[in-house]
Formats: structure tokens, C-alpha cells, sequence
């Protein structure tokens, strides 16, 4: 998993380079001075009463001035380059996820919600950058430092020195013990957490029901009753957490009143050469070495917290494109033709119902088709298949007599234009908007596409005409006028085949009428397939499926249908005598 | 992280933090000064050490002088070490004692302050919740209590700490040396300097640095929503441009904000080193030279020179002095993020609470023989409206169900008016449907019956009381309300149709079902009334989620029911199935129907068509065909609805 996110840094790897560099050059100084200073010191004592060297002095003290110079500028630079390093590594981290989901089929989307791809390319990657730059700054630098420091401290206080064989275990094993019941416990109480949180989310969106139903002091109760559950199980989670402290306490002190008690007796005593100095210096080095055992266990647990995060992060980049480009791609659609044979398709494997089951259906290239059906009988699926959103289970697709998993993938989408019944428009302007339909657009092309969706005379009724700006939604224009612009982006394809899924449900009879005169008179060619709800969008096609629970339950001429279709016959009753010629939805 | 702002200038918002600080010292009268008490105890061990440490270099000088043995170094070694063990062993207890009180403290006061603002939240009004949005109120819950627990549990223990540390440091240092902690001094003003130059220009970065992130958030948002139609569009290509340009916008954003951040606290370690290495220098030199050293100390004992005793603690003084300097500079940033935290977290709980100033409450009624009514403690299947009076008398009316409102004018906003002289009777047990445009005003109008939101204007009366002086939450109890944009709770299929009647038995709730036409497909569900709903029922479909949200008020069995698009999601085939469900369900009560689907409000008593606010026609679907008018337009499709 780590090695996959490594995969990421690429360019960064410099950066990060120099980072451990530097940082090696820091930790090197930083536990150099100590020892040097404690020989200003030591020398002179041992040279009490002789005539001692200023120069001497001056010297060595010139020298730890350049030293920390040093460890400045390499702790400075550090600083920068990991931060070039960390944030270099997140944006290549975002680019991949991004160009990853652009791989994506309509089976891989389906099954990342949208809000899990947001939180995965914010959150999680933000995790995964903070613990990088945590993991090149210290990651060498501490180990390094305790090295250093044990060495240092050997070297200076010989067999005083031991005392850290007592407090280094100790504390290694503190920590190691304090981590191991810490985690599990916080990530129980992170996924309460978030449950949480989803709840107060839950009742914010809710809130005229709970207002309706006047249950505020139930949800008063409710969310109570969770956020002390919450609080038992943090404050147990934290107070493992907090024993850290007095741990890290109890080895300083230990610490100190060790090399009190023990260099005293031994500089006194004259055991192993041990003086002043190096009593002075140990004190400094057993800092350093607590500090960086500390430094240790926080990038541990930073490691093993973010490390659900970089999970979430590999899911994505591991995620097979369910579809793959043939690989001699046919590069032209010949005419708008479909043919479905013997087609079911399942959403997934273990599915137990098929979602399409035995459909057989031919289209000539020009022909209008209708479909009706209710919720759930599978007419958006039957359409997604012929510009490939989704691949048949069984059988197979021709778009232009040819399967249509021998195209090229973009150029059969390009052929085939699909306003899904979920459309959207982006933020920009509308020109913008329309030009995803053809990049080359110009503006009497534009124009002419809006014309044949009905969606021209609103547009130039707006202040800023096609300039206007649609914002993020979609959410200034109405419903009608959204599904009119959709439409018109789509015709700017200039398409072979052209599927509008219920796309116009929320344009009243009188235009949606019109658009499909303009239709027939300026796109004969292409092959139009139209679902709806309303009858009346339908009931002038060449032909009208009529689907129920995934097969193609009738199909035929509108006249054909009402002689010989009982549900056909029964939902055109319904709107005609039944008073419901204005669909919504 | 992601939703605060955060502040161009380091300022600390003291109002704020007093608030914040007397809501502790409120909670824990007790605990807190026991904490604070233990912080200062083991803060002044700390700082104590360099006696000790002084002491026993004197004696090992001396001996090193007088050729004195350990015998006699043990007589003032031995019981100094025990003193500071002694002061150990209790600073140990006291942090033990102080973390896991801390620990508790921090999420009992952060679970306080979440039941408060939760609490404070539930008696909102609507408004609140129309005019904010969501995301907004979530990052209070989410963010800024994240900042709080930072400041509560890490930044004012170590604040506390790291002054007390640093002001007795700096006590003990004077009383060893005065010139050498003077020259500490001005190390530390040079690196208060350092730390501002550098905490502006990562405040600057910062800023940059959260909006670029918020704008590529934006964006993902978007593409991510739309990618289906992007794939449709084979657009991938051109969205991975615009993606990265904002990504490599947000990279160098985002490595100059931490450049700063990172690069301050090597620079001030390293100071801190420069100062120990001056220190050392001109400590050495001093003692070379035999210069006097002017001390607290000398005061009492006379003017000495400068003593290797005194140069060794002071080092590791200088060392922590620096140390907790740079702690306390490390922790503003994060005081300042918990002060716009809190800022909001306040300005959540000092929302004005919904105004109820109702007297009439809802009661169970059981009628007598006499044809009186008198109060029942239990359900009765009959309800009466309970007026006190202020003569202490009280009297009982039946609730019936009849809604009136005359001349009712409204504004969201002052002077958008966007209802005009509105005036609808609708009798008990009849159906009153509101059609027209989106925008018309209809969804208004069911928000003032249930006082979602106050008329400007006119009057409303239910059963022939003004609403107003109906305690709201008797008032909301006695309607009913499905809305189209469903929200389900998480919890199963059963607990959420209980909602609408809390003590409802499993029985009265199936029924509600089968009367919604919801039984059908909940027995068909994988646990059936058990199956667990999660995020709104994402599970179901929203034809489901509309039948399930009927249910729910079927079982509330309220005298008045106000449908909002209740039946949208629910196709034709499908709604005139359950028509008969809806029709036994609307049976003997006073309904609001609200549809674009005209099939829907057909069979209404009285249909209004709305515009812009004001009731254009109204009158039965046979009387509004024959009229020709609006309705007759809108029926046969000429006109677009939304």
C-alpha cells in the first residue's frame, strides 16, 4: 500500500532527498554542540590556576557559533524543501486519483459515491501529506539524533552512560505499550465520530420533519445519549494517551537524579574520569534522547492513523477501468443503426436480478423510438448500452452494424449523444456549457443547436445572452430550461444516433412538441430514442417499446400499442381521461 | 480544516476567550483550579532542578580543590538529590494526576458544549436552517470543536506550563546571574522578532493556501457529481487540464503556507543553540577572566566571580528558557483558530430560540355522556384544544380541523412580499389543493399553518383560535406533514415510521404502511420492517423513501395533513395503486395537497392557483376547466411548470 502512494512522489523525489540530507546534517550538529561545549568548560577547570588561553576560549566559541550557523541554515532549508516535497507529493497524489476516476466506466463510478471521491482527494490526501512531511523530516533525523546521543554519551561518560540501559528500555516500552492500546480505541472512536456527526447532519437536513412531527426533545434525548457515549469512549482513549506524559516525566527525572547522585559519587571518587563537563552534557544528551524516542512514537502513530487514510487513497488508484479500448479500434460509426441481440445485462456479478433479460431489438438509422415505462423497469439502463456506458452481460450491441465493443470508445460516444435523465450543467458560462458538445463550436452553430432545442429565444431573453453564467448546478436557470440547454449541447455533437432520457419532462407539452418537429425536419438522419413518461412525447415515434421489469413488453406503433398493449392502453387513460397530460418527473 | 478561515491578523478575540474560559471555570468549579494547581506544582519542579544541580557542582568543585572525599560530598549531595526526589516523586503524582483529569475534562466540556449547541440547535427557528447552509452548521460540530478540544486539552495546559516554566526560570536565572540573563534576554526579544516575521507570512500563505483549497474542493465537487456526464461528453482529457491547473495552483500555495510554518521552528531551535553557544562562550570567559558576577544571589551572600556551579546550571536554564519560548509561540496559532472556532461555536448558541408565546395546548379528550368533554390522561382517539384562562378557569374545545386564513400577506425578506391577501378556508375533512409555477408561493403557505415561519399580515385560525396563541408544538403535532424532499433517520424501516408516534405499537405502525401502500415493498425488503436504513435510506428508492415518509404521518393520525409534492417520486402506475391507500388516508381529514402532477389534486374540494404570491383562481377542477383560465392551461400542457 505505502509502496503504491510512493509511486506519487516522481519529480518530488529531489526535494525529499535534500530534505534527509539536510536533516542528517542538522542531527549531526545538533549533537556535536553539547559535547563541545561541555570542553570549553571542562578545559578551564583542568587548567585551574595555569595561565588559560582567551584565544582558546574564543576560538572554540567561534567555531559552535558557525555550527549553529550551520544547523540553522540546514534546519531552515529543511523546512523548505520538505514542504516542497510533502505538497509536491499531494498534488501528484490528487492528479493520479483525478486521472484515475477519468478512467473510470459507469460500473466503477457506481460504485464510489460521489462524496467518498471528494473526501478521498481532500482529507485523505491531506493526511497522507502531513504524515510525509512528518515521516522526511524526522524519520531519519530522530534515529539518527538517539544514535548520536547514546554514542556521544558513551564516548563522553563512559560507564556513567549506563544509565540510559536503564531509562531507554523503559521508555521504549511505555510507549510501545501505550500505542498498542491507544490506537484500536481511537479508531472505534473516530467511526463513532463520524456517526455522529452524521446524525447531527441527519437532523440539520431533517429538520421540518423534526419540527412537524415537534420532536425536538426526542432528538434532544437521542443525540445526548450518543455524544456521552462518545465522550466515555474518547476520555478512555485519551486518558491511555495521557499516561505519555508522566512517563516521559518519570525518565527525565530518573534521568537527572541518576547523573546527579551517580557523577557526583564517581567525579568525586575518580571513577572513569567522569568531571563536571560531562555531567552537564549528559543531562543535555539524556534530553535529546527522550525527545527524539517521543518523536519516534508520535511518527508511529501518525503512520498507523493516516494509514486509513492511504487505504482509502489505493482503493481508487487499484480500481481496473471495467473498460478497455479494443485493440484495433474501429475509428468510424457508419450509420445510426442499433441492433440488440439476445441482450441481458446484470449491474453486477452477483446481482440476483438481471436488470435486462432477452432483449431483441432493431433500429433503422433515422427512425424515431419511444420508450414508456415505470419506475424501475429498466429503460435507462437499455439505453446506456448502445453508446457503451455499461458493457451487455449477454449478447450483444451494434451501433452501425458493428458490436459496439469494436469502436473506439470516444469514437462511439462522439456518435452517440445521450442526455442522461440525471443532467447537469457545469459552472461557466453557457457558451462554455454548450461547447462540451464541440469544442470548435462557433457561434452560429451554437445558435443553431439552441434553435432545435427550443432553448434560444430564453437564452437571448437573458442579459448577457450566451454569455450568461450558469452557476455551480445549474441552479439559476429552471428545470425546463436546464433540460433544453442539455439538449442543445448534445445536438452540438452533431450525433448519428441522439438518446434523450426523460429529458424533457420538465418542458411543457406545447415545446417539447416542437422540439421534436424541429427533429424531424432538420435531423432525419439521425436515429432519435426518446424515454418518457408522458405518452404524448412519445406516441408519434416509428416505434414504442413498452418496457416492464427489464424485457421489452410491447412493442409498436402507438395505434398498434392501444389495440394490443393492456398497460400501454392502461397508462394512456390515465393521462388522457385521468387528467394527467402534465407529467412531472 | 477545510471551512475555517483563518484570520489575516494574529489576533486574539479576548471577549471570546473569557467567555470561553468562564463556561469552564462554570462546568468545573472544582476540577479546574485542582488541574491548574497540578500544571503549577510540576511547572515549578521543573524549573527547579538547576539548585540542585548548582549544589552539587559546588561540592564537586570543591572536592576536585580540597581533595575532599565522598564521606564528606555525601553529607550535601545525598540530601539535596532527595530533596528534588522528594519534589519529584509529588510532581509525578500531580501530572499523573493532572493528565488523566485533563483528559476527562477536555471531552466531558467538549460533549457539553456539543449538547448545548444541539440542544440550542432543536429550538431554532426554520429560518435558521433555510438561511444558513448546511455545510456551514456541520463545520461547527466538525471544525471548530476540533479547534476548542485543541485549546482546551493542549494549548492552555501547555500555555500555563510554559509561563510558569519560563517566568520561575527566569527568577532562578537573576538569582545566579543577572548579565547573563540579561544577554539570554535579548536572544529571546531577537527571536520574538523572527517568529513575527515569519507567523505573518505564514498567515498570509495560510489564507491563500485554504482558499485554493476550498476552490479545488469546488471542483472536484462538481466533476466528481457530474462524471457520468463528462464520460458521455469524452471530456476526460479537458477536465484533467483544468483539474491540474488548479492542483499545481494549490501546490505552491500550499508549499509557501508550510514553508513558513516549517522553517520557524528549526530557525528558533537553532537561535536557541546560537544562545546556548554565547551563553557558553562569554559563561567561559567570565570565569576565566574571574569577572564578579552581579546576582539575587550575590545580595544575600555577596559579590562572588563567575562559577563553573553557576555557568553549568545556567546552560540548561538558557536551554529550557528557548525551549518553552518556542512552545508558547508554537501554540498562538492554534489559540487563534480556536478563538474564530469558538467565535462561531458562540454565535451558533446565541441564535434567538424559536419565540412561543401559545397558551392553548392539545389535549386527550374523552366525551361524556352529556355530550361535555373532560381530559384523559391516556389516548382516547378524540382531542381537544385546552384554553386557560386567567381567572384560572379553564375550558376544552374539540379539535376539529379546520384551517382558515384571511388576508395573510408574508415576506421572507423585508419587502420582498411573496404572498398578497391570501385568503383559504378550508373546512374540517376537506381537500384544499395549491397549484402553480415554482415560486408561486404555495410551499409559503403550508410554512405559516405550521408556523414554520410568522405571517407579516392577516390572520390564521385553526378551529377558530389564532394560531398564535397555540403553543407550537401542539400545533405541529395536530398537522401532518410529508414533503417531497424525504428525509429518512438512520435506524430501521419500523423506528422510522414510529417517528411519527413515538409509543406507536409494531401494529399500529404496520397499518400505517399498508395505508401508505408502503407494506408491499417493505415485506419485500431483505429483514422487511427491521431492515436498517443508512444516509437518508439511500437504500430505497425515492418513490419508496415518499411511501415510507406517508406512513410516518399516517401514524401520527393528525387531524390536518399537508402533502408538499408527497406523491412526485411515485410513478402514474404506481400512485394510482396506492391512490385508494392515499384516498382511505385522506378520508375525514383536512388535507393540503401541493402537486405538479394534476392528476393528483383533481378530486380536490377546492383547487387555488397561485401567481407571483396572490390567488388567481380558485374553485373545483370542473368550475376551473369551464372558466378557461390559468388552470385550464396548465392542464392541458401549454404552460411549463417549475
Amino acid at each position: 500500500m505505502w509502496r503504491k502512494l510512493a509511486g506519487s512522489i516522481r519529480e518530488y523525489k529531489r526535494p525529499t532527498v535534500f530534505t534527509l540530507l539536510l536533516m542528517v546534517g542538522e542531527a549531526l550538529i545538533e549533537t556535536m554542540i553539547p559535547f563541545i561545549t561541555a570542553t570549553l568548560l571542562i578545559n578551564p577547570i583542568q587548567r585551574d590556576g595555569e595561565n588559560v588561553d582567551m584565544m582558546y576560549i574564543i576560538g572554540i566559541g567561534v567555531l559552535l557559533i558557525v555550527m549553529a550557523l550551520v544547523s540553522l541554515t540546514c534546519g531552515g532549508l529543511g523546512g523548505l524543501t520538505c514542504s516542497r516535497a510533502s505538497a509536491g507529493f499531494a498534488k501528484n497524489l490528487r492528479h493520479d486519483i483525478f486521472e484515475r476516476v477519468q478512467t473510470f466506466s459507469f460500473e466503477n463510478i457506481d460504485r464510489f459515491s460521489t462524496s467518498s471521491l471528494v473526501t478521498r482527494m481532500t482529507t485523505d490526501v491531506s493526511n497522507v501529506q502531513m504524515s510525509y512531511m512528518m515521516l522526511i523530516r524526522t524519520a531519519i533525523r530522530s534515529p539518527l539524533m538517539l544514535v548520536f546521543s547514546v554514542v556521544m554519551s558513551a564516548v563522553m561518560g563512559g560507564w556513567l552512560a549506563a544509565i540510559f540501559a536503564v531509562v531507554i528500555p523503559v521508555l521504549v516500552f511505555g510507549l510501545l505499550l501505550i500505542s498498542r492500546f491507544a490506537m484500536p480505541a481511537f479508531r472505534r472512536v473516530f467511526k463513532k465520530y463520524d456517526r455522529l456527526n452524521e446524525s447531527i447532519e441527519e437532523n440539520v437536513r431533517a429538520m421540518r420533519v423534526v419540527k412537524g412531527f415537534s420532536r425536538e426533545e426526542y432528538e434532544k434525548e437521542k443525540f445526548g445519549r450518543a455524544s456521552d457515549a462518545i465522550r466515555d469512549d474518547f476520555t478512555k482513549a485519551e486518558r491511555i494517551v495521557a499516561i505519555n506524559t508522566p512517563l516521559m516525566n518519570f525518565c527525565m527525572y530518573f534521568n537527572m537524579i541518576a547523573v546527579l547522585l551517580l557523577g557526583s559519587f564517581m567525579a568525586i571518587n575518580g571513577i572513569g574520569g567522569v568531571e563536571i563537563g560531562q555531567i552537564s552534557a549528559l543531562l543535555t544528551y539524556g534530553m535529546q534522547i527522550l525527545m527524539s524516542l517521543m518523536m519516534l512514537s508520535m511518527i508511529y502513530v501518525m503512520l498507523t492513523m493516516s494509514a486509513e487514510s492511504a487505504k482509502r487513497i489505493c482503493e481508487v488508484l487499484n480500481e481496473v477501468p471495467a473498460m478497455q479500448n479494443p485493440e484495433h479500434p474501429v475509428t468510424e460509426v457508419a450509420d445510426g443503426s442499433v441492433d440488440f441481440e439476445g441482450v441481458s445485462f446484470k449491474y453486477s456479478k452477483t446481482a440476483e436480478r438481471a436488470a435486462l433479460e432477452g432483449i431483441d431489438l432493431h433500429i433503422r438509422a433515422g427512425q424515431t423510438v419511444g420508450i414508456i415505462g415505470g419506475t424501475g423497469s429498466s429503460k435507462s439502463t437499455l439505453v446506456q448500452l448502445i453508446p457503451r456506458l455499461y458493457d451487455a452481460t449477454e449478447g450483444t450491441v451494434k451501433v452501425g452494424g458493428k458490436d459496439v465493443r469494436e469502436y473506439d470508445i470516444s469514437v462511439l460516444r462522439d456518435a452517440v449523444a445521450m442526455v442522461l435523465q440525471k443532467n447537469l450543467l457545469f459552472s461557466g458560462t453557457i457558451k462554455e456549457n454548450l461547447r462540451w458538445g464541440n469544442p470548435d463550436a462557433t457561434d452560429e452553430d451554437m445558435i443553431e443547436a439552441c434553435r432545435l432545442a427550443e432553448a434560444h429565444s430564453f437564452i437571448e431573453a437573458f442579459p448577457d445572452g450566451y454569455d450568461t453564467v450558469i452557476e455551480q448546478g445549474g441552479t439559476n436557470v429552471s428545470g425546463g430550461q436546464k433540460q433544453r440547454l442539455c439538449i442543445a449541447r448534445a445536438l452540438l455533437k452533431k450525433p448519428k444516433i441522439l438518446i434523450l432520457d426523460d429529458s424533457t419532462s420538465a418542458v411543457d407539452t406545447k415545446t417539447d412538441a416542437m422540439i421534436r418537429a424541429g427533429f424531424r425536419s432538420y435531423i432525419p438522419e439521425t436515429t432519435k430514442v426518446i424515454i418518457a413518461q408522458r405518452i404524448s412525447s412519445v406516441q408519434d415515434a416509428d416505434l414504442i417499446l413498452v418496457m416492464e421489469n427489464g424485457c421489452i413488453a410491447a412493442q409498436g406503433t402507438h395505434e398498434a400499442l392501444l389495440a394490443g398493449s393492456e398497460i400501454y392502453r392502461e397508462v394512456y387513460e390515465q393521462q388522457t381521461n385521468g387528467g394527467d397530460r402534465n407529467e412531472e418527473n | 480544516m477545510k471551512k475555517t478561515d483563518v484570520p489575516m491578523k494574529r489576533k486574539i478575540n479576548m471577549r471570546v476567550l473569557g467567555r470561553l474560559i468562564s463556561m469552564l471555570w462554570h462546568f468545573y468549579p472544582v476540577m479546574i483550579p485542582v488541574a491548574i494547581l497540578c500544571i503549577v506544582f510540576s511547572a515549578v519542579t521543573a524549573a527547579i532542578p538547576s539548585f540542585f544541580l548548582n549544589e552539587v557542582t559546588e561540592v564537586i568543585t570543591e572536592s576536585a580543590q580540597n581533595g575532599l572525599g565522598w564521606d564528606v560530598a555525601a553529607q550535601r549531595v545525598v540530601p539535596a538529590v532527595a530533596t528534588l526526589g522528594g519534589f519529584y516523586v509529588v510532581s509525578l503524582i500531580a501530572v499523573t494526576f493532572e493528565t488523566q483529569l485533563m483528559a476527562r475534562l477536555t471531552q466531558s466540556f467538549l460533549s457539553k458544549l456539543r449538547r448545548r449547541m444541539f440542544d440550542g440547535m432543536q429550538d431554532l427557528p426554520i429560518k435558521y436552517f433555510d438561511t444558513h447552509k448546511h455545510g456551514d452548521i456541520m463545520s461547527h460540530y466538525t471544525n471548530d470543536i476540533d479547534t476548542i478540544r485543541q485549546l482546551v486539552g493542549q494549548s492552555i495546559p501547555t500555555l500555563i506550563r510554559a509561563g510558569v516554566i519560563v517566568f520561575s526560570v527566569f527568577f532562578i536565572m537573576l538569582y545566579f546571574s543577572i548579565p547573563l540573563t540579561l544577554l539570554l534576554i535579548v536572544g529571546v526579544v531577537f527571536m520574538f522578532l523572527v517568529t513575527k516575521v515569519f507567523g505573518g507570512g505564514s498567515a498570509k500563505y495560510f489564507m491563500l493556501f485554504q482558499r485554493s483549497l476550498g476552490k479545488q474542493e469546488g471542483f472536484v465537487q462538481e466533476m466528481m457529481n457530474g462524471q457520468k456526464v463528462i464520460k458521455v461528453f469524452c471530456h476526460e482529457d479537458a477536465c484533467q487540464k483544468d483539474f491540474d491547473k488548479l492542483n499545481g495552483e494549490l501546490c505552491e500555495n500550499a508549499t509557501r503556507a508550510h514553508s513558513y510554518a516549517n522553517m520557524l521552528g528549526p530557525i528558533i531551535m537553532n537561535i536557541g543553540n546560537v544562545l546556548y553557544v554565547v551563553l557558553a562562550v562569554v559563561g567561559a570567559l567570565l570565569l576565566v577572566a574571574g569577572v564578579p558576577n552581579p546576582s539575587i544571589q550575590a545580595i544575600f551572600e555577596g559579590l562572588a566571580p563567575v562559577s563553573v556551579a553557576i555557568i553549568v546550571p545556567f546552560l540548561g536554564m538558557a536551554k529550557q528558557f528557548t525551549g518553552n519560548v518556542n512552545q508558547v509561540s508554537q501554540q498562538i496559532n492554534s489559540i487563534v483558530m480556536a478563538m474564530a472556532g469558538a467565535e462561531r461555536v458562540f454565535s451558533l448558541m446565541d441564535e434567538l430560540a424559536e419565540m412561543d408565546e401559545g397558551y392553548v395546548t392539545l389535549v386527550n379528550a374523552r366525551i361524556e355522556e352529556d355530550g361535555k368533554l373532560t381530559e384523559a390522561s391516556e389516548h382516547t382517539g378524540h382531542w381537544a384544544w385546552k384554553h386557560p384562562h386567567s381567572d384560572g378557569s379553564v375550558t376544552y374545545q374539540p379539535l376539529r380541523g379546520d384551517v382558515r386564513l384571511f388576508d395573510v400577506d408574508f415576506a421572507y425578506e423585508e419587502g420582498k412580499t411573496v404572498l398578497h391577501d391570501v385568503s383559504v378556508y378550508a373546512e374540517a375533512g376537506q381537500k384544499v389543493a395549491f397549484v402553480g409555477a415554482t415560486g408561486a408561493g404555495k410551499t409559503t403557505i403550508t410554512n405559516l399553518i405550521n408556523r414554520f415561519y410568522d405571517i407579516a399580515d392577516g390572520k390564521i385560525r385553526y378551529d377558530g383560535i389564532n394560531i398564535n396563541k397555540i403553543k407550537k408544538s401542539d400545533l405541529r403535532r395536530s398537522l401532518g406533514i410529508v414533503l417531497q424532499e424525504t428525509n429518512l433517520f438512520t435506524g430501521s424501516v419500523m423506528d422510522n415510521i414510529r417517528y411519527g408516534k413515538l409509543d406507536a405499537t409494531d401494529e399500529e405502525c404496520i397499518n400505517a404502511a399498508r395505508l401508505a401502500g408502503a407494506h408491499d415493498f417493505i415485506t419485500r425488503l431483505p429483514q422487511g420492517y427491521e431492515t436498517e436504513l443508512s444516509s437518508n435510506g439511500a437504500n430505497l428508492s425515492q418513490g419508496q423513501r415518499q411511501l415510507l415518509a406517508i406512513a410516518r404521518a399516517a401514524v401520527a393520525d393528525p387531524p390536518v395533513l399537508i402533502m408538499d409534492e408527497a406523491t412526485s417520486s411515485i410513478d402514474t402506475r404506481t400512485e394510482a395503486i396506492v391512490q385508494k391507500g392515499m384516498d382511505a388516508l385522506m378520508k375525514g381529514r383536512t388535507v393540503f395537497v401541493i402537486a405538479h402532477r394534476l392528476s393528483t389534486v383533481r378530486n380536490s374540494d377546492v383547487i387555488m392557483v397561485l401567481d407571483h404570491g396572490r390567488i388567481i383562481e380558485r374553485g373545483n377542477h370542473e368550475k376551473l376547466i369551464a372558466e378557461r383560465g390559468q388552470y385550464y392551461q396548465l392542464y392541458t400542457g401549454a404552460f411549463e411548470l417549475e
